[in-house]
């Protein structure tokens, strides 16, 4: 059965390989800091377990070290010419498509086969099993690129590596901001904001609740990041005790609109890494280290009209089912 | 009260630009000493606190190392590109007559949502779909009508972003299994309220409807907006804009 540790088997020795190449790149800006930094990962993929909590915890502050107090740098590891790419674009045709959606098929795939199949549920493992097939969809799809254009035996580790670096220290960010909230719980920092909130906030009226929870969980998605870390906390503060409790709303209207008003917050701030800087750096934008990055500035018109439709939406409907 | 400090210390790395990684650490630190803060307690007992608050945060980082596997997509994507894959983007769209960069994101837009709301979240995203597809392909089909200037070409890149985490966002919450809903029914289950997903994902149907109308109105405006002109001219057109501004 193809479990969560086989999948980090593969990513590990991914980033090792971007950890070996790096380091043997002369003309990488950051060479050494770079291939350590690679390479820490890839120690994490590959001896995480086995290295205990404090370990694991100096790990990341050599990560930290390592990537956050300066600049990582880019490699430009040989690759074929514009004029090479326009050539092989018009001989390979739409079948370069393919290998692409390999991917999502196998991941989709993957997954309704280990729900629904006796095979399926051998194969791949129940503990994140879409993640687990994506993966498994990743290295069919490359086996299938490779054997099909027969490229250089290191050239997807170069190109992949080229790519890992022009994400840089963003890899880490959604983890990181999983682990800050690990730490919160345990502190039980969203106890003392809900009491905070609710006894700061004259929660009077449906319409004031409504837009207290709705603004309360896009400004704290705006500062963790992330919508699941603002949800506890908000829910706990004003979403239960007032909305549902004291003014009788409908859970189910509530609470899923309450993410969704989350959500908004997430299109906003630069501490979605993965969804606002990444992208950023991804399309290299000019302004991809602002906070206000280009990708943002795109959003937030319609993050903010969708604010106040989730909440006239919650308003209309929340008390009337 | 004092472990708020630590969510101070994330608002004011955000202000000041610092690195998030760095005001992250700081933050659980901060966090998990306040939290042991109390009168008599002493250095020793603060440093007790500081090692395992870095335990803590280490256990979690270890827990949550399957954020990672999405990167295995790398190699694939960079060696389709090595490929000419992001050429044969902008091949197909330059021969397609009807598109322009806003119809193309809308059309990705619906699809997009379409595809989450059946759970098919991993048919988008940024490596996969925008970067080598979607963004290249808008860029060709407004380089159709004529030359771009640089700006343009990063608002079009820009709103191809926007436009795959906005489908994404209002779309895959009407998918039963999705992260969020499990969040939510747990959240509900341990609070002594037991919801079913699909009367949450139900929910979300409207706000999805509404988030297509939004957005969808605004790529139908955008490609009126995007600045034509050589894109040698990209430096004084900037400046233009900004005197306008």
């Amino acid at each position: 059965m193809i479990t969560l540790d086989h999948a980090y088997l593969v990513v590990g020795l991914m980033f090792l390989a971007f950890s070996i190449l790096t380091l043997m790149d002369r003309e990488h800006p950051t060479r050494v800091r770079s291939a350590l930094f690679w390479g820490l990962i890839a120690a994490s993929m590959l001896v995480g377990t086995w290295i205990g909590d404090l370990g694991n915890g100096i790990l990341v502050l050599g990560l930290v070290a390592l990537a956050g107090v300066r600049k990582l740098g880019i490699a430009r590891p040989a690759t074929t010419s514009p004029d090479e790419r326009e050539d092989r674009a018009v001989r390979y045709g739409n079948w370069l498509f393919v290998p692409a959606l390999i991917v999502p098929l196998v991941a989709v795939g993957g997954t309704l086969a280990a729900k629904n199949t006796p095979f399926g549920a051998w194969l791949i493992s129940d503990v994140q099993t879409t993640l687990i097939a994506l993966g498994l969809g990743c290295v069919i799809a490359l086996a299938v690129a490779w054997a099909w254009l027969r490229p250089p035996i290191t050239a997807p580790f170069q190109e992949g590596r080229r790519l890992v670096d022009s994400i840089g220290w963003a890899v880490l960010l959604p983890q990181m901001l999983a682990s800050l909230g690990a730490v919160f719980l345990m502190s039980d920092v969203g106890g003392v904001v809900g009491d905070l909130i609710a006894s700061t906030v004259p929660l009077t009226t449906p319409l004031i609740a409504v837009v207290a929870y709705c603004v309360g969980m896009a400004a704290f998605t705006v500062i963790m990041g992330n919508a699941f870390a603002a949800f506890p906390v908000m829910t706990a503060a004003i979403g239960l005790p007032i909305l549902i409790h004291q003014f009788d709303g409908n859970v189910a209207i509530v609470c899923a609109i309450g993410m969704l008003a989350g959500f908004c917050g997430t299109l906003m701030t630069p501490m979605a890494a993965n969804f606002n800087v990444v992208p950023a750096n991804l399309l290299e934008l000019p302004d991809r280290d602002s906070p206000l990055n280009g990708v943002i500035r795109a959003q937030i018109p319609t993050a903010l009209v969708m604010l106040g439709i989730n909440m006239v939406l919650m308003y209309a409907l929340a008390f009337r089912f | 009260m004092w472990v708020l400090l630590g969510v101070g210390v994330l608002v004011l790395g955000f202000v000041l630009r610092m690195n998030p990684l760095v005001v992250i650490v700081i933050s659980a630190l901060v966090t998990g000493l306040m939290a042991a803060l109390a009168p008599g307690v002493g250095p020793a007992a603060l440093w007790a606190a500081a090692v395992s608050t870095l335990e803590a945060f280490g256990k979690a980082f270890n827990d949550s190392r399957y954020f990672h596997i999405t990167w295995v997509i790398l190699p694939l994507i960079g060696l389709l590109e090595r490929e000419g894959l992001k050429e044969r983007a902008r091949i197909v769209i330059s021969r397609a007559q009807a598109a322009t960069a806003g119809r193309l994101m809308l059309v990705y837009l619906f699809l997009r949502q379409a595809t989450s709301a059946l759970g098919l979240t991993s048919l988008g995203g940024h490596p996969q779909m925008v970067r080598p597809l979607l963004a290249p392909m808008a860029e060709g089909a407004a380089e159709r009508e004529g030359p771009i200037t640089e700006r343009a070409r990063m608002r079009i890149r820009s709103m191809s972003a926007a436009t795959d985490n906005i489908g994404l966002f209002f779309g895959e919450d009407i998918f039963i299994a999705i992260g969020s809903i499990v969040l939510m029914v747990g959240f509900l289950e341990q609070a002594g309220i037991i919801v079913e997903p699909l009367q949450l994902s139900v929910w979300a149907i409207p706000t999805a409807i509404a988030a297509f109308l939004v957005h969808g109105a605004r790529l139908l405006m955008f490609d009126r907006t995007l600045e034509r002109g050589p894109p040698e001219a990209k430096a004084a057109a900037t400046s233009e804009t900004e005197a306008a501004q």
